[in-house]
Formats: C-alpha cells, structure tokens, sequence
C-alpha cells in the first residue's frame, strides 16, 4: 500500500507515497508550490486557492489533491501564475494591509508573495473595510485588518492545542474569524504558550512585544523571496 | 427569564437525545420560541450539547433564518430575485415599509412584525411572493401588501391570511398554503400518477445489483444540475465499506432547491412524494443502506407537516420502517429541515448541515459516496432524480429510454419564469429546442433566456434552437424569460447580488472576486465603466471559475461570461473612454471629500454595490 509512486511535476519525476499530498510531494522534492492556507502539520484546508495547479488539465488545489500513480501535474505555468497572482491581489485588497506599519513585515507570506509575483500595486479597487482589533489579552492580539482567514488558528487550536478558542462566525464576505467567547479573546483561556500563535502567516494573530525583535532588513523574507531554495523552512 | 430559556434549551436538547450532529434542529426550535439565539442560548446550547460555544455562534451566524438578535413575532420575508424584481418587487417592498413605518432589515418598534428580503423562495411562476414566519404569500401587490399588514396588526396571525388554497395537495388539510402549482405539461415520467408500492416491491423482487443495472440501463442522470449518472453513483456507494465499527449508509435526497428560477421540486414535494419517498426507498435497497434524509428548504417549511404525514403513512403500508413488505430490508427517513442556506443544496454542504454544522463545503476527495454523513458511504439525489427511479423501476428502463434524446433519456421538469403568459412546470421530453418550449408558454417576444439559473447560460434569439440536454443546453430546470424591455446588465447585477449573498467565504476567489465582479457591473451601470473593463471583467471571470473550490464559484460568473458573449453590445454601449484620457472609474469629487464617514464601505465587503 505504502510503495513508493512517482509522479511528474512540471515534466520532472519525484518520488512520492500513497497518502501524501502534491504539495507534501513537491516540498519533499524541493519544488515549489506557492500556498498560504496550508501550514505544515496540519489538516488540509484548501481555502485560498494559491496552490492551484493542474492535473490532466482539470484544476485542482495542491495541498488537498493526493498523490496517485504516474500522476501528471502542471506547476510553474503561466495561466495558473497569472491567477495565483489574482488571488493574492484579492486578498490584500480585501483587507486593509499597511505593510509600512506592520510589524509581520518582511515575516509575512502574503507581503513575500507579493514581491515574488511582482504585485505593486493592486489593479482592484481596495475594499477598506471596517475592522476591529482585539488587544484585550495582556499577550496577544488579533488584527482582523489582516486576516486573510486561512484557518491557520482555527486547526492549531483545535487539533494542536485541544482548545477550540478560533472559530468562524458570519458567511461570504462577512466571514469573519472569532473567539470562543461571548466578547474578546480575554475572556478566553487562550495562552501565550498556544501553538496557535506559531500559525498565522500574516500579522493578524501575535504575542505582544515581539514584533521588532528581529530588526527590519534581518528577517526571513528580506534576504532571500519566499519559495527559494535558501529561504528557512520555519520562518 | 434567564431560568427559563436554560430550562427551555434543556427540553429541546433532551428532544434530540443531546446529539450534537442536532445543533440546526436545536438552534431552529430556540429561534422560534426566543424568536433568536441570544448570547445567553448561545452559552446554554454549547453546554447543554458539549461542544465548543464557537460551534454553536459559528452555525447561528451562518444561516440566514437564524439571528442573535431578536426578530418579530411575526417575519416577513420578500423574496429577492430577478424574477421577483420584474414583477414590482421594489413597489411591493416599499408598500410593506410604509404600512409598517420600517425599512427592511428592520422590527417595528412594538417588537411585533420584521421586514426582510430574501433569496428566491422559489415561487417565481407567482412572484412577487413573500414568506411570513412559514406561511407563503403570492402574487403580491402594493394593495395586497397593505392589507397583510393590516390583516396582521389585527390578528398576528400568519396562517389567517390565506383565503382561498391553491390546486392539488396545497389545499391539503396539512398544507393549507395558497400556493398553485402551475403544473402546465404533464409527461410519462415524474408528474404520472403512481400506485403506492408497486415500484419499492418490484425493485425488492430483484437484486441490489438489478436495481441498479437497471438505472444504468436507462441511462439516468442526475435532475439537480450536474448530471452525474445516478447508477454509476450507486455503485460506488454499494461498494463503498462504511468506517469500522459500522455498518451505516445513507440516501440524502436534496430537496434545497435554492437556485432562483426553480420551483419544480416544490411542485414534485406538493403532488408526487410519495414518488420520491419511494425512490429514497430503492435507493436504500441498491445501495445497502436503511436510513435516508429528506432535506428540505426552510422555505418549503410549510410542507414539512404533510411530507412528515406521509412517512408516517407509508410506515402504515409497510413501505417504510423496518421490515420492508415483510421482507429483512428496513428502511427510514427523518425530515432535515434547513435554515436558509443556498450553498446548502451542495451536496457535501447539505451533509454537513445534516450534522448540525455551518454549510461549508468539503474538501473532495474523499467523496459523499466514499465517506459522506458521519463518515459514512452517501448518496446524495435531487427528488426529480429519486422520481425517474421508480419509474424505470415501474415499467423497465426501456419505455424510459424511449423518451429523451440520445444522451439525454426520459423527460425533465422544467420551471419556467418572466416574461411569458403560461410560467409553471413543464415536464417535457429532453432534447426540445428552447424556442419549442417557449412558444409553449406564451412567450413568443422573449429576447434573452437564463437557461439553469443564475449558475447557467444567458441564451440569444439567434440561439433559440438550442436543445435542452446534458450535452448542450444542461440545466437542472430553471428557465428566466426576459422580454425585449429589460436591461441584460441589471439582470447580471441581480445574479452576481446573488451569489456575493450566498456564497459561504470559505475560499478567496469566490469570497472576494464575485464581490469584484458584482461592483464593476455597477460601475458600468453608473456610466462609470470603460473598454478596459471588457476585458478585466473575462479574466476576472476566467479565475474565480477556475480556482474557486465548490460549484458555486466555479459558476458564479457565468452570467458575466455568458453575456459578454451574446450581449457584448450591452456592455459596449455603456462603457467609453474619458475624451480627457482620466479614469472614469475614478471619482475626484468623493476622493477629495475629507470628511470621511466611519461607514463609508460597510464592513461586509459591500452588500450593497459600491458608492
Ligand atoms: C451551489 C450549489 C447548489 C446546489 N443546489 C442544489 C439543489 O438545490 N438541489 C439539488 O438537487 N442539487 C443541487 N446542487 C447539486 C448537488 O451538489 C448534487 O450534485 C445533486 O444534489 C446530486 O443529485 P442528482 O445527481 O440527483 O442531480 C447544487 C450544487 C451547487 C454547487
Ligand atoms: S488570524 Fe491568522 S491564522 Fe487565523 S485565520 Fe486569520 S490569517 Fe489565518
Ligand atoms: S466556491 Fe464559494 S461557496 Fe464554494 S467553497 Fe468557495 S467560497 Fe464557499
Ligand atoms: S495552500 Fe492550498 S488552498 Fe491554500
């Protein structure tokens, strides 16, 4: 059952096992496939559609999709770069994201995947909603402004740390990320200690008083784009 | 109070065994007794049923019939569709605001009466129609209006306003509803009478396996849009095992029906469930499963006495319960009521809102058939479907064949809409040109069709002699008559309303980009748009299509796409280049505006098309 299989990823073979993902596959292989909602150890969400790609032709999303057989997937073309492209412009016009004030910045995947699309300016109009913060924990916060809502607290919390603090409350564009209380996040046993707060690849959940700890210009993505080879894995 | 609700929480908890995969059953009995599901029932449920407070909030924000904030005892809900809208949906919504002294989306002081919009409730062939608490309304007019609200102020009681009942099973002791059922052709199949048992024991009489040669046979496809061939469904789930430990599978039949324009379940559940309770029934037997759910809209709440009625009288006959005819096979169904979700009708969100969850749609794989409800092996049909079952069981799957086209065999219900003097069900053969059924009902004018719904094709004249069949025209029913007066972009901008409304925001390019799509067709509306936006608007379209996760993004910009192909002068005639070479898009006057008001964009993304 467990036999090594092979399948080719932009015309290149790489080993893969029944069980795995396309993307576990193509990390395993040191490919890249660009993601977001998909955050290592934990369940496939398939929720912001950035690791699309193509298997006989049919589109698919990589961090959900399984291996099979002598499966053939196409990565690195330029229709499904274009739309990756479209997407991550929609998130950040969906929310309000001021990188020059951001403390995530130059830790964040949304910014870097922005720079490795060649995003500068949104071509969609911004939508400025009007969010609310939640500092009412001594240690932690939550920014809905740049929540992208990939679920990333809402797994960790659940399956990680047995907690169910996150959650999602409203549908469509009024989905929204909240807390296991009847208000904020104070009110819950949420913990400094939490493996949710590993999760959020954007600024929106943070323990207070870390953001500048490394300096602007010394992290992660201001030496090398995300997805290339010398990028440190946990960032 | 606070005593009360707590011990009224308890009461209905204990009704359903304080099961959580209950938690709709449970949040919909607290909201039509508090007439909400406060914060404090929010905490009582999550306790009462053991789950995190998150789940309970989570369901209650996601359904549209359920609200943390208290409604009137009495809801009066418009529907809010295209169809509605050409038939004075906007006079009529006005009328019921002034007569009450509200907006919609607004109580009347006293606490008495809400006024909401809604999506289609599906009485397109009676718009405008409206529901209050569950009671139908139809043919609305402002003087109709008037009086309900009159009539209301005075007894508060909804069921009172239906004077006279409609034809058939409406008029039904348990249906009581003035709903018609406008049934305009009816063929061999679906809308044919039946004797109560022959098709559950013939299908009985023969192997699981025959049963479903014999939907193969026939070449069934599915009748709620996708077209999935049913016997081949089956298969996979008869050999699907159920996880360890069980022996469980389940038929769900999803009587949802939420896409604007069709109505033709409503009129199948009306005249014909006993039809569908027994395709639910062989479905059972071929598949090996022996309990079944009949998922019904909550706009079809008012038929759920009388379908529950029935069960009950076929448990009578020995058609359901556990020894089938006397035979070892059991078999039964429990009615699901829904809570107004469209994304509900799909299919692996229909199963988790049958476990008491938000309507999000599943990763694929694995697949229903595989591991749906509770992880167990499900097959999931339309009742149009489940009706072409004990037919091809009833007289072989040869006489089934013999109607349809090729590719397309045996008939399809077909609810037909707008602009056209004879709107109902029609139960035609497959493969009938669009304009054969047009010139049927009276609407020989028409100059643009909405084949399928908003999901669908947009049709020119010039294209009247397509075919309704899988492999052209495929649509799971709905047909939208538009006549020569109405402007094809606000219809688009009504079906893009739609879709930003419903869609469930679980993945970005449906959550965001139909917001996008929707707010350019605004613009082009406004005389803002330009020839850029042609364009823009394709590749847009192009990627939410692409990369969305479930049906409802991969056709939510149809309209758009269906239309810059065969009324792409509708937009060219609105959109032009500013002879200044400025963006038309771009407004100076607002931008510089520096009061800018803390609402400016509502924090929905818009609900409303942008300023
Ligand atoms: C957004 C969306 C809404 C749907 N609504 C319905 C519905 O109301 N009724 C229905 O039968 N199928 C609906 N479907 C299709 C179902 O997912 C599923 O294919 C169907 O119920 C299978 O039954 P059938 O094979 O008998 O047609 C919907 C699909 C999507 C993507
Ligand atoms: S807070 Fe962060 S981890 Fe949680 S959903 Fe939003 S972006 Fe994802
Ligand atoms: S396509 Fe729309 S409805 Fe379907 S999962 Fe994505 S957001 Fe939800
Ligand atoms: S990483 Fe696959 S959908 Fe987000």
């Amino acid at each position: 059952m467990n036999a090594p299989i092979t399948i080719t990823i932009d015309g290149v073979e790489v080993p893969a096992t029944p069980g795995q993902t396309i993307l576990e596959a193509a990390d395993a292989a040191g490919i890249y496939i660009p993601r977001l909602c998909y955050r290592p150890g934990l369940e496939p969400y398939g929720g912001c559609r950035v690791c699309m790609v193509h298997v006989a032709g049919r589109a698919c999303a990589a961090c959900t999709q399984p291996v099979s057989p002598n499966m053939v997937v196409e990565n690195d073309t330029g229709e499904l770069q274009e739309q990756r492209k479209m997407i991550i412009e929609m998130l950040f016009v969906e929310g309000n994201h001021f990188c020059m004030f951001c403390e995530k910045s130059g830790n964040c995947e949304l910014q870097a995947l922005a720079y490795r699309f060649g995003i500068t300016a949104p071509r969609f109009d911004l939508f400025f909603p009007k969010r609310d913060v939640d500092a009412s924990h001594p240690e932690i916060l939550i920014d809905h402004n740049r929540c992208i809502l990939c679920a990333g607290c809402v797994r960790a919390s659940r399956d990680l740390d047995g907690k169910s603090i996150f959650h999602f409350t409203g549908r469509g564009p009024d989905r929204r990320i909240a807390v296991n209380a009847e208000a904020q996040l104070a009110a819950t046993d949420a913990d400094v200690t939490d493996r949710a707060l590993d999760v959020c690849p954007v600024g929106a959940l943070l323990r207070k008083r870390e953001g500048y700890r490394t300096p602007v210009g010394q992290r992660p993505y201001d030496q090398a784009p995300i997805g290339s080879n010398d990028q440190p894995e946990e960032a | 109070m606070t005593a009360a609700l707590a011990s009224a929480i308890g009461e209905i908890c204990d009704g359903v065994g304080r099961d959580p995969t209950r938690l709709l059953d449970v949040a919909r009995a607290v909201q039509e007794r508090f007439r909400c599901v406060s914060t404090a029932a929010t905490d009582h449920i999550a306790k009462e049923l053991g789950v995190p407070r998150g789940d309970v909030d989570g369901l209650v924000s996601f359904y549209a019939f359920l609200s943390r904030e208290p409604k009137g005892r009495v809801v009066i809900r418009l529907s809010d569709d295209i169809i509605d809208r050409l038939h004075g949906f906007d006079r009529v919504r006005d009328a019921f605001g002034r007569a009450l002294g509200i907006e919609p989306g607004q109580t009347t002081p006293d606490g008495a009466i809400t006024l909401e919009t809604t999506s289609c409730i599906g009485m397109c062939d009676q718009a405008p129609a409206a529901l209050v608490n569950e009671v139908v309304v139809t043919d609305l007019s402002t003087d109709r209006a008037r009086e309900i609200v009159g009539d209301l102020r005075d007894h508060m009681e909804p069921a009172r306003l239906v004077r006279t009942f409609g034809d058939g099973n409406n008029a039904h002791d348990l249906v009581r509803a003035m709903v018609n059922n406008n049934i305009r052709a009816e063929g061999p199949f679906v809308l044919s009478e039946l004797q109560r048992g022959e098709a559950v024991s013939k299908a009985i009489g023969v192997s699981p396996a025959e049963v479903i040669r014999a939907v193969k046979t026939a070449r069934l496809r599915g009748r709620g849009g996708a077209g999935f061939p049913t016997g081949m469904k089956w298969e996979y789930a008869r050999n699907a095992e159920p996880p360890d430990g069980s022996r469980r599978k389940f038929v769900i039949c999803n009587a949802d029906e939420g896409e604007p324009g069709t109505f033709k379940d409503r009129v199948i559940l009306t005249e014909r469930a006993d039809r569908v309770l027994a395709g639910m029934t062989i479905a059972g037997y071929a598949i090996g499963a022996e309990e079944g759910i009949l998922y019904l809209r909550d706009e079809y709440a008012y038929l759920q006495r009388y379908l529950e009625h029935l069960i009950d009288e076929r448990r009578g006959d020995g058609l359901l319960g556990p020894r089938i005819l006397g035979t070892d096979f059991g078999f039964d169904v429990r009615i699901q009521m829904g809570a107004g979700a469209y994304i509900c009708g799909e299919e692996t969100a229909l199963i988790n809102s049958c476990e008491g969850k938000r309507g999000d749609p599943r990763n694929r794989p694995p697949f229903p058939a595989q591991s749906g409800y509770l992880g167990c092996p499900t097959i999931v049909n339309n009742p149009e479907t489940l009706c072409c079952v004990t037919k091809i069981i009833e007289t072989g799957p040869a006489t089934f064949c013999a109607h349809g086209s090729p590719a397309s065999s045996g008939t399809k219900l077909l609810s037909v809409s707008g602009d056209c003097h004879a709107p109902g069900v029609y139960e035609l053969p497959f493969g009938l040109t669009l304009r054969a059924l047009l010139d049927r009902a009276g609407a020989a004018d028409a100059a643009a069709v909405q084949v399928g719904g908003p999901s669908g094709t947009m049709v020119a004249p010039d294209h009247f002699d397509r075919r309704i069949e899988f492999d052209d025209l495929a649509t799971g029913g709905a047909i939208m008559v538009f006549g020569p007066d109405r402007d094809i972009l606000e219809i688009v901008r009504g079906f893009m309303d739609f879709f930003v409304h419903e869609s469930c925001g679980y993945c970005t390019p449906c959550r965001v980009g139909n917001v996008i799509l929707r707010d350019r067709i605004a613009r082009i509306i406004d005389d803002r748009g330009e020839p850029s936006d042609l364009d823009e608007l394709e590749t847009l379209s192009q990627t939410i299509r692409a990369t969305s996760r479930c049906g409802l993004g991969q056709t939510s910009p149809n309209p758009v796409l269906s239309t810059l192909e065969s009324f792409r002068s509708a937009y060219e005639q609105r959109v032009e280049a500013d002879p200044d070479g400025f963006r038309r898009s771009f407004d100076l006057a607002s931008s510089v505006c520096l009061t800018v008001s803390p609402d400016a964009r509502p924090s929905s993304g818009g609900r409303e098309p942008s300023p």
